[in-house]
């Protein structure tokens, strides 16, 4: 098939996605008796209108930065790590243990050792079905599906039982120590003078925007990335050029897993300040739509999650401004997935003929 | 006058910026065998697709037995009674031959019917043209050859006049090309006709009555078998004169590099595939491999090159190396001077998506001078790859362009560049010119030859019966995972090599032909 000029792929297509998800939406929503149009300016005025919406939009942002990169890197080793929740929830569980061991005298010296303990649990949750893929051949779709609800069970068992403060009723951990606070957006661009809203937004953005680079420079800077590549292009390939299935099968997942676990620095350690039973809110699913979006390209994932955080800020103001039903929210967040990642070659296909015709024309050759 | 079988007059047809066919004229007379002979990438294939119904044309007419018509689709092409025998058989590998035959050919509401009515036909059929199948064998329990019989037998089911046959002897031997070529006399004969699309210059000189050169997507000639030779082809193919033959002096074979002792593989289904293979290759020499796919040469080339397991003992420059475990990889292989050129460069030797520099790093992605610290260095890899590109003239030179987009020629370019430019001791070499145009051949060769005459090991696989026998300095012939014998090329002809080829050693010279095709069907299946 020709090919597409490099801006169609990674901007025109998922624009024309985004804005036919849109108008879907506007359809459902007029179906059920709402100004469409009003919706979207609640939905655009409630995520990026104000420093109280950006704040939001980029919380969830941060989420779906991790969870988003984990699925990415594992696509390029064509591995479906659909497991980002499970290994989410695990990261939630190590981070909290980090922050309860100790009464941490500052966040600064809190927050590397949570990263650690994050990372690993994350890490050790896709472990084993990496393990089992490259070892046994179990498909790892199932496997990390599987080991999601394992994870939900575990941290369920833990927070009724060991992990629960004696005496409470709610199946949650103590809260965090002072020191293991992360401070918010407000509080840091408060010392430069900035004034921000009071929103859960904080410093872990900027570990996600560390990320998103470190995972661009593993894939195109290193040798590991270069392997990991090659991998995910062709299995004999691979083997041609020395390298071993199950080593790059076994650090990619390990490494996305890593990630994943990492949104717990957000979500748990820098929101909730204590460990809770439904800490990832569906973020590691949100994920595998943001990678796809995003091309599996760190940049594409920014980008991706950002919007993908405005749709969920803006949602929220629109339950809240208007009658349209939480619900509602949902099929609309719905359909930007399904159009931007699953219907994805409706537009391509198409567009793709068009380049071709129009590049024929232009080529001199004689049209009739 | 009789009106031609297919005329096509002036068809054309571009994929974007690229004309695969231009302005092409035609004419196949009824009951004649038609060769159409060209380049990879001259539009061949193309073409027969338009007449397919695969593609549409951009511009021109196709006039069937006299008759203008519109070939819409393959259904539109069975119609006009035109039969397709694919380069890669399109049958169901669990269903029967019969069942294969009547598969979208079904009439009524009922298969019990139509089965019975196509067991009848299907008789008739093979007693007409030699096509003898069991109806009731399934298809994977048969050889390629048997395959290719249903194909055709698929196509007269069809009620084909004219048949299309793509490169059909790319997997057979001799023997059975022979046979092959027999069953198209005798559907000639009965009046069909035949159009056969090749690459090998010797088969249409056999069995073809005219021949049709294309060019660049352009019908360049078209000429009557008895009055050309496999030169003027040649030249008519690619535009210039070309060397049939590979200039090279004797060999001057040194000590030995590879000293392969017993080397056994057994794969997943517990199939042995090498069954004890014992070889040496010696410096300043090429050891052809010869024989029909799929008999233990790409697991040959492959336990060698570091890609599979297997037991037995291998030296190289006289030190053993390990054959299974975590030293047997490719890496390590490279390490100890092993070069090697994959059989199949679209999923071994290359990744496509992959920029042009991105592949000359590949495999050798260690080396100290692609990296600079932890991290790779690009502009290095990217200097040394314009180099290679520049020497070894791939085209187009440009090193940002991903693999995918460079012809099959210049695709193995660049794997040749990547790995003949570290010099290796021992080369293993896979198929170096399947999918490679004429021009191309020469330069590989020419390559391959440099290096044995540095004082390299070569050990060359290839089922291009000529190239081995062109190329190799010694040729030794592998049939169901062994060595049936040695031969110097001077001293044994393409006959002697395919009854070994089938597995017909000297002893046993006088077995039926039936014997040795039950033979090769038997070996196959059990690769298939």
């Amino acid at each position: 098939m020709d090919k597409l000029p490099k801006w169609v792929d990674v901007a025109l297509i998922p624009l024309i996605n985004l804005a036919l998800a849109l108008i879907v939406s506007g359809f459902v929503v007029a179906l059920i008796g709402e100004d469409p149009f009003n919706a979207l300016s609640v939905m655009v005025r409630g995520a990026v209108g104000s420093t109280y919406g950006w704040g939001y939009t980029l919380f969830y942002a941060t989420n779906f930065i991790f969870t988003g990169l984990a699925v990415a890197i594992a696509f390029h080793a064509r591995l479906f790590n659909i497991g980002g929740e499970g290994q989410a929830q695990l990261g939630a569980l190590g981070v909290a243990l980090v922050c309860l061991a100790l009464p941490w005298p500052h966040w600064i010296i809190a927050l590397p050792f949570a990263i650690l303990g994050g990372a690993l649990f994350g890490a050790a949750w896709a472990a084993i079905p990496a393990y089992l893929q490259a070892k046994r051949g179990s498909h790892i779709v199932i496997t990390t599906i599987m080991f999601n609800f394992i994870a939900s069970a575990l941290l369920v068992y833990l927070l009724v039982g060991i992990l629960k403060v004696p005496g409470s009723m709610a199946p949650e951990t103590a809260r965090f120590p002072e020191g293991a606070h992360l401070p918010s957006a407000r509080d840091v661009l408060a010392v430069i003078g900035i004034p921000f809203a009071r929103t859960p937004l904080n410093v872990a953005f900027l570990v996600a925007l560390v990320c998103a680079w470190g995972v661009w420079m593993l894939l195109w800077r290193s040798r590991l990335g270069y392997e990991i590549r090659a991998f995910g292009q062709s299995e004999p390939a691979a083997r041609y050029a020395g390298i071993s299935p199950l080593k790059i099968t076994m650090i990619t997942m390990l490494i996305s897993g890593a990630l994943a676990g990492l949104m717990a620095i957000n979500a748990v350690m820098g929101e909730q300040q204590r460990l809770i039973q439904d800490n990832v809110l569906g973020a590691g699913f949100v994920g595998i739509a943001v990678a796809l979006m995003g091309r599996s390209h760190p940049v594409g994932v920014l980008l991706a999650a950002i919007l993908f955080g405005a749709l969920y800020q803006g949602g929220a103001e629109l339950e809240f401004e208007t009658s349209v039903p939480r619900e509602m929210v949902v099929v609309i967040q719905a359909l930007v997935i399904l159009f931007t990642g699953a219907l994805d070659g409706m537009i391509r296909r198409p567009l793709e003929s068009l380049f071709a015709r129009r590049k024929r024309s232009t080529s001199g050759v004689p049209a009739e | 006058m009789t009106a031609p079988a297919i005329e096509l007059k002036g068809i054309s047809k571009s994929f974007g910026p690229v004309h695969a066919n231009k302005d092409i004229d035609l004419r196949v007379m009824p009951g004649t065998i038609h060769g159409i002979i060209g380049e990879n990438g001259a539009g061949k294939s193309t073409l027969m697709s338009i007449l397919y119904g695969f593609y549409k044309a951009d511009r021109g007419q196709i006039y069937i037995r006299g008759d203008k018509t519109e070939i819409a689709d393959s259904q539109a092409a069975i119609r006009a009674g035109i039969g397709m025998v694919f380069q890669h058989f399109k049958l169901v590998q669990n269903f029967t031959v019969l069942e294969n035959i009547v598969l979208g050919a079904e009439e009524g509401a009922f298969l019990r019917q139509s089965l019975a009515r196509a067991r009848t036909l299907l008789k008739e059929l093979s007693e007409e043209y030699e096509l003898h199948v069991d109806p009731d064998a399934k298809i994977e329990d048969l050889g390629v050859g048997m395959q290719q019989r249903v194909e055709i037998l698929k196509a007269l089911y069809r009620r084909a006049e004219i048949l299309i046959l793509d490169e059909p002897t790319g997997v057979l031997t001799p023997s059975e090309a022979d046979h092959l070529f027999r069953i198209l006399e005798g559907l000639k004969r009965e009046g069909k006709t035949v159009i056969l699309i090749t690459h090998k210059l010797r088969e249409i000189m056999e069995v073809t009555d005219t021949i049709s050169v294309m060019r660049r997507g352009e019908m360049t000639a078209t000429v009557n078998t008895a009055d050309t030779s496999p030169e003027e082809l040649a030249e008519l193919m690619v535009g210039r004169k070309v060397l049939l033959r590979v200039d090279k002096t004797p060999s001057k074979p040194g000590e030995v590099v590879a000293d392969v002792k017993n080397l056994r593989v057994v794969d997943s289904d517990k199939v042995e595939r090498l069954r004890g293979i014992s070889l040496q290759v010696r410096r300043g020499e090429i050891l052809g491999i010869a024989g029909v796919a799929g008999n233990g040469q790409s697991e040959l080339l492959q336990v060698l090159g570091g890609m599979q397991d297997a037991t037995g003992e291998v030296r190289i420059n006289g030190e053993p190396i390990d054959l299974t475990g975590t030293k047997s990889d490719a890496r390590t292989r490279r390490a100890r001077g092993i070069g090697h050129v994959p059989e199949d460069r679209h999923h071994e030797g290359l990744i496509l998506n992959f920029h042009a520099w991105e592949n000359v790093a590949f495999g050798y992605h260690h080396a100290p001078e692609y990296n600079s610290g932890p991290l790779m260095d690009n502009r290095a890899i990217r200097q040394d790859a314009e180099a290679k590109i520049a020497k070894f003239d791939v085209r187009p030179a440009n090193c940002w362009l991903e693999a995918k987009s460079f012809s099959g020629g210049n695709q193995q370019k660049i794997v040749i560049a990547r790995e003949l430019e570290r010099e290796p001791d021992l080369l293993l070499v896979g198929q170096p010119t399947r999918g490679v145009d004429i021009g191309a051949i020469e330069f590989i060769h020419e390559q391959i030859v440099a290096l044995r005459d540095q004082g390299k090991a070569v050990l060359l696989v290839s089922v291009e019966l000529d190239e081995i026998m062109s190329l190799s300095d010694r040729i030794a012939v592998m049939f169901d995972g062994r060595i049936m014998g040695e031969r110097l090329p001077s001293e044994t002809n393409e006959r002697e090599l395919g009854l070994l080829m089938a597995g017909i050693t000297d002893t046993d010279r006088e077995h039926s032909v039936a014997e040795i095709e039950a033979n090769l069907a038997h070996v196959a299946g059990k690769v298939v």
